[in-house]
């Protein structure tokens, strides 16, 4: 029964029709192979996930075929599905069919469309690998082929130099995290004989520990997630990533790519439970993210930038999750973050269209009742970012702040004060992005505010879909779907009458955060403007996000020309080993020059050489007998 | 399946190809073209036969011709297919119809001329991959050399006579000293066992002490380091790629550098064992360093050609780390990072070509937003530099894969008894990926994306010629990158006897 | 000194003294005339050690000598008569075109 490897191959038809014949049969052939198929995918999926729960509960595997045997081991293309499989899948086609719809509408009039859903496909197919592969290999090959994905759609209206640079901004970090996923696999492969995910959380679950550490690994795989999912220090690229379409940047940098990293760590959770190590790296880095980018996403002011910086911030969120050991928690956030995350993009998306292109949150205002239904799609994604109950972030955010403060590995108060911050953070830069885009008086300029219309409905029924997902995902409850495989980790014991009352805290943050910016921006961006004026190096640090951009300009990338330049070629190549060769050139050049002084023409010269070498040869010959 | 004419007939088919342009009439330059593609999509097709018929569970050699040719000195005209040289070969062959149909439209003075060269050199080069006799593989590493001489130095471009010169030299330097050692080699073989042979199956035989071992390992690993090239010694390929015509280009990143890398694999580590391992970390280091230099060199260059010649060595460094590793892994990675190489860089190369016809500059700053010009050409290119690269699903990603995987395999059990270099190495080749992907995505940003730019306007896109060659060059990439099971089923025996035969393992006349 | 010393002496002093004169002189009419000097030399050399071990070898070889220095004459004087009339001069040091 190949039904995963159908689910994988469906996009992949995709991006080959839509890549060979899209340009010449014309937009209505794209929009229904580009769309039909991640449709057909996801209902594959569902009868996929029917099976798993109608069977005993083993999961499904598939193999396709073996790649390559060396020695005594193989490596096999296997698909695998097990719960935490049907989730990440559910909402990779699910979410992902909604998105090919909603770019059906927006990229209506660009030249580009076939090409555009070419690379879609090839996406949703390289993430239907991530997701479902079983060993590492199978894994990688997906992982960085959505890389290869995001690159060609980040730099997809390529005649801009800076949107091209971007995209080659995102391959090369990813590379640098995909640099440890190798040493990480390498590593597994070598000590433990097998690439299989199952295998290797087999391998760390049982009595007999293998040789190696389960920190060092898990370490290794976790530079492959950091450059994935765009966490501190390769969080660079998601940023300058918002120069794609905006269905891009919901699909990949909002719901699906940027979780494979999150992915990647529940899936191994049976190594990172072992890692104490590891897992405080991960809870350390993900909370400085958290933190970080919501102190950034406070000022920026390009409604994409702002939901960038809230991407990573959520991101955060998840690892925290998983650094605490709360994997099927973090897997619950990764899907009601999908799901309002997608809705806010896609929202963006709806007024940038409105705006006739304008992403500058300083030049809106006043669209509510314009365009009414994304604002209230936006409205109910932004509640359920910030936590208001009963959306469905107000779920996942709480359970995640519980373990951040209660869980025996790695919770602490401390982690519940920075993340409960960034929660408060969280809620006012959004209501911000929500007053300043919609309800303040409008800052638009003539001509726009006269052309503002609402998107059409391929764009405004998946908002809609989108939004009410956000509202009551909530309700079906993911960590005990996955408990089974990813346990819940034990809250400590004197804690436990906590629970409540951080569960009202959240609540009343998630409201002061409201308040905060109402506040601040009721009537636009006069008092924002004051507090600026009166913090000025804070405003400018936040505004130039830390500069780490320019840091890893000057550290990196500056220096490893001037070395290549300077000193390699120059010093090396040049002067030393092609100036060695040269010289030796010219020194045979120069020692033939002289000794051919000895041929002077002269005919006298040549008789005397002649004789006096007959008389050494005599002399020599009497000499020695 | 032992039939060795066929072997035979591939062999000396470039031969013929040769006697045949050499009969036809002065002046007809497209029935040179039309025979030339002719004879070599024949050798290939002979080629091919020769791959299908391979027999993959027998050690050994197969489709063998062992004639004695000067039996006072134990000489013997010996060819035969291997593990070893089996992919090499079809490599060739695949090669061969692309790079005269790629010249046909670039070529226009010395038809003729020019297209005998390539068939010689056609010759030479599968003569060096299928001779199993050292005095015959000596004489086609020189023979080689003639041809490659002619074409960079008549069709080049304008520094053309330095570049040429300087490979020459340089190549021949080290095969002089090479044939010191071969003498020395064959000498010591006779005043130990009494035996005066050349063939490699005698020679495997021959113990010798370590410091002799040592100082032949030079002489040969000398000769083969200048052709691989590894650095220091490999100042000669940027000159010689860039100035070289197109077909010159490709036949040398193709299959001329694999020489040398099959000379190490073939010759210079199985002769002499003991000298590779106490030399392992040595040859690793340099190796290591040819993959970092090479991709910083490339970042810093203005011409297309040198970018790619100077990722060539990056590349070949991944395969030198392979071969040193003495991992089962690590040794077929590099055997398919050879092949791998042959097609990518052959291709890139073609490309480069295609668009100099058209705008006659090979100055990156002179090209913008290709994509929007030459749509179908950006799409090639696209594809080209992922493999070289290395994404999953093509050939680079096989061959890189495998031979880092190997590497750290070989290095992490040293690690753990407390030798650290070997791991450090194979860390920092590890990152070589990342270079990698910045100074080819930076030659692609430069070329097919940004505001358009190019000198010569308008131009068309891609011919069907031209595209058939680039057909045909991705599927190989595609096949081997997603279905490389085949390939390596048929080089695994050769790895294992290579393994053995430098761990000192192998016992002669059995199977591996 | 018996006889035979003195002629071999002789002789060895007719080739010193030729050989003298082709390294020494310029004028190349005076270097063939030296040449034929060195090959007299040789010539009674021969004839004295025919002579004395009474063979006829010696003597045949001595025949042989003096064809070969005619046809040389006969070949290297015209020679020289034409290269004279190019350079309108004998001295060797003329021609010295084949040097570097």
């Amino acid at each position: 029964m190949n039904l995963l490897t159908v689910i994988v191959l469906l996009p992949l038809a995709g991006f080959v029709l839509n890549g060979l014949l899209g340009q010449r049969l014309g937009k209505p052939f794209v929009s229904i192979v580009g769309c039909g198929l991640p449709i057909l995918a996801f209902l594959a999926a569902v009868r996929s996930f029917l099976l798993l729960q109608g069977g005993d509960g083993t999961a499904l595997v598939e193999t396709a075929y073996t790649w390559a045997i060396v020695g005594d081991f193989s490596f096999d293309i296997s698909l695998y599905f097990d719960r935490l499989s049907a989730v990440m899948t559910l909402i990779v086609t699910g979410v992902g069919s909604l998105i090919h719809v909603y770019s059906t509408g927006y990229m209506k009039d660009d030249a580009s469309y076939a090409r555009y859903f070419a690379y879609l496909n090839v996406f949703l197919f390289f993430m239907l690998m991530l997701v479902l592969g079983r060993s590492l290999l199978v894994c990688f090959v997906g992982w960085e082929g959505v890389g290869l994905a995001s690159y060609l759609l980040i730099g997809f209206w390529f005649e801009d130099p800076e949107k091209a640079a971007a995209g080659k901004k995102a391959f090369i970090t990813n590379r640098v995290g995909d640099a440890g996923f190798l040493l990480g696999m390498f590593l597994v492969y070598h000590t433990l004989g097998t690439l299989e995910m199952d295998r290797i959380n087999a391998a760390y679950s049982g009595d007999v520990l293998p040789a190696v550490s389960a920190s060092l690994v898990g370490i290794l795989l976790f530079i492959g997630a950091m450059g994935k999912s765009a966490q501190i220090p390769l969080h660079v690229w998601l940023p300058d990533a918002m120069a794609g379409p905006t269905p891009v940047s919901a699909l990949i940098h909002a719901a699906t790519m940027v979780t494979a990293g999150v992915y990647l760590v529940a899936r191994l959770n049976g190594v990172y439970l072992h890692a104490p190590e590891a897992s405080q790296l991960i809870t350390v880095i993900g909370a400085s993210t958290a933190f970080f980018a919501a102190t950034v996403a406070i000022v920026q002011t390009d409604i994409k930038k702002v939901l960038a910086y809230s991407t990573l911030s959520q991101l955060g969120f998840m690892f925290v999750a998983l650094g605490v050991g709360a994997y099927g928690v973090a897997v619950f956030h990764l899907y009601t973050h999908a799901f309002f995350k997608a809705c806010l993009f896609l929202g963006a998306g709806s007024v940038i269209h409105a705006l006739s292109g304008e992403q500058d949150i300083r030049r809106m205002g006043g669209l509510a009742k314009k365009i009414p239904v994304t604002f209230v799609t936006f409205a109910v994604a932004t509640a359920a970012i910030a936590g208001i109950p009963p959306l469905a972030g107000f779920f996942s955010k709480d359970e995640i702040l519980w373990f951040a403060f209660s869980s025996e590995t790695g919770g602490s108060t401390l982690l519940w004060l920075v993340m409960s911050g960034t929660a408060l953070m969280t809620a006012f830069y959004m209501f911000r992005l929500l007053w300043l885009t919609f309800l303040t008086p409008s800052r638009m300029s003539h001509e726009t505010e006269h052309h503002v219309h609402e998107s059409p409905f391929s764009m405004t029924g998946v908002l809609i879909v989108l939004a009410i997902l956000s509202a009551i995902g909530g309700f079906v409850s993911i960590p005990h779907f996955l408990e089974p495989l990813l346990p819940m980790p034990t809250a400590r014991e004197a804690l436990e009458h906590y629970e409540t009352s951080l569960i009202v805290l959240s609540v009343v943050l998630a409201v002061v955060g409201l308040a905060g910016a109402v506040f601040v921006y009721r009537a636009g961006l006069a008092r924002a403007d004051a507090l600026a004026a009166r913090f000025p190096r804070l405003h400018r640090l936040l505004s130039g996000k830390y500069f780490v951009d320019e840091l890893y300009d000057a550290v990196l990338r500056r220096p490893l020309h001037w070395i290549s330049d300077r000193i390699f070629l120059g010093i090396g190549d040049r002067f030393l080993i092609d100036g060695s060769l040269n010289g030796m050139a010219a020194l045979a050049q120069r020692a033939a020059g002289r000794l051919s002084r000895v041929e002077t023409g002269s005919l006298q010269l040549y008789v005397l050489f002649a004789v006096l070498g007959v008389v050494a040869c005599l002399a020599w010959m009497w000499r020695n007998g | 399946m032992a039939d060795p004419t066929v072997l035979n007939l591939v062999l000396w088919l470039p031969v013929a190809g040769m006697l045949a342009i050499a009969l036809t009439p002065r002046g007809q330059d497209s029935l040179v073209r039309a025979v030339s593609l002719g004879v070599m999509l024949l050798q290939l097709a002979l080629t091919a036969w020769l791959y299908a018929g391979f027999d993959a569970t027998q050690p050994g050699l197969q489709f063998v011709t062992n004639v004695p040719w000067i039996r006072e000195w134990g000489i013997a005209y010996s060819i035969g297919l291997d593990g070893f040289n089996i992919l090499l070969v079809t490599l060739t062959a695949f090669l061969g119809p692309l790079v005269v149909a790629g010249a046909f439209t670039a070529i226009q003075k010395d038809v003729k001329l020019f297209y005998a060269m390539v068939f010689f050199i056609q010759f030479a080069m599968l003569g060096t991959f299928v001779a199993q006799d050292l005095f015959l593989f000596y004489v086609f590493w020189e023979a080689m050399l003639i041809p490659m001489f002619l074409i960079i130095g008549i069709w080049g471009g304008e520094r053309r006579i330095y570049a040429t010169l300087k490979f020459v030299l340089y190549t021949a330097f080290g095969s002089i000293l090479m044939l010191a050692a071969v003498i020395y080699l064959v000498y010591s073989l006779y005043t130990t066992t009494g035996i005066t042979s050349f063939a490699f199956t005698d020679l495997y035989q021959n113990q010798l002490p370590l410091d002799t071992q040592s100082w032949l390992l030079a002489a040969f690993g000398l000769s083969f380091a200048i052709k691989v090239p590894m650095v220091p010694l490999h100042t000669w390929l940027p000159d010689a790629h860039v100035e070289a015509p197109t077909a010159g280009s490709v036949i040398l990143a193709g299959v001329l550098l694999k020489m040398g890398t099959y000379g190490f694999m073939k010759l210079g580590f199985p002769l002499f064992p003991d000298a590779t391992r106490a030399f392992t970390p040595a040859l690793m280091t340099l190796a290591v360093i040819s993959i970092v230099y090479g991709a910083c060199l490339a970042l810093v260059q203005t011409d297309i050609k040198k970018i790619i010649a100077y990722s060539s060595i990056s590349h070949l460094g991944y395969v030198m780390l392979g071969l040193v590793s003495l991992d089962l892994l690590g040794i077929q990675g590099a055997i398919m990072q050879m092949v791998s190489h042959g097609i990518v860089a052959g291709g890139l190369f073609m490309m480069v070509g295609m668009i100099y016809e058209r705008c006659h500059t090979r100055d990156i700053a002179a090209y913008g937003g290709l994509a929007r010009l030459l749509p179908v050409y950006s799409v090639f290119f696209m594809i080209l530099t992922l493999a070289a690269i290395g994404l999953p699903t093509t050939s680079g990603f096989t061959g890189e894969f495998m031979a880092l995987m190997g590497a750290f395999n070989a290095a992490w059990p040293q690690f753990e008894a407390g030798y650290a270099l070997p791991l450090v190495l194979a860390a920092i080749a590890v990152s070589g990926v990342i270079l990698g992907a910045l100074y080819m995505l930076w030659l692609a940003q430069r070329l097919l994306f940004g505001g358009t730019r190019a000198p010569h306007q308008p131009f068309t896109d891609l011919d069907l010629r031209e595209k058939l060659i680039l057909v045909a060059i991705v599927a190989a990439i595609f096949w081997l990158g997603l279905f490389p099971a085949g390939p390596l089923s048929k080089t695994e025996l050769a790895a294992r006897e290579y393994q053995q035969l430098v761990l000192g393992t192998h016992v002669f006349g059995s199977a591996p | 000194m018996d006889r035979v010393q003195f002629l071999v002496a002789l002789s060895v002093a007719l080739f010193v003294v030729g050989l003298v004169g082709v390294i020494i002189r310029r004028n190349a009419l005076v270097m063939l005339m030296c040449m034929e000097l060195m090959l007299n030399g040789v010539i009674l050399s021969l004839v004295t050690f025919a002579q004395q071990t009474g063979t006829v070898s010696g003597a045949v070889l001595v025949f042989l000598i003096f064809v070969v220095a005619a046809a040389e004459i006969a070949i290297a004087i015209p020679i020289v008569l034409l290269l004279s009339r190019q350079r309108k001069t004998l001295d060797v040091e003329a021609y010295s075109e084949l040097k570097g």
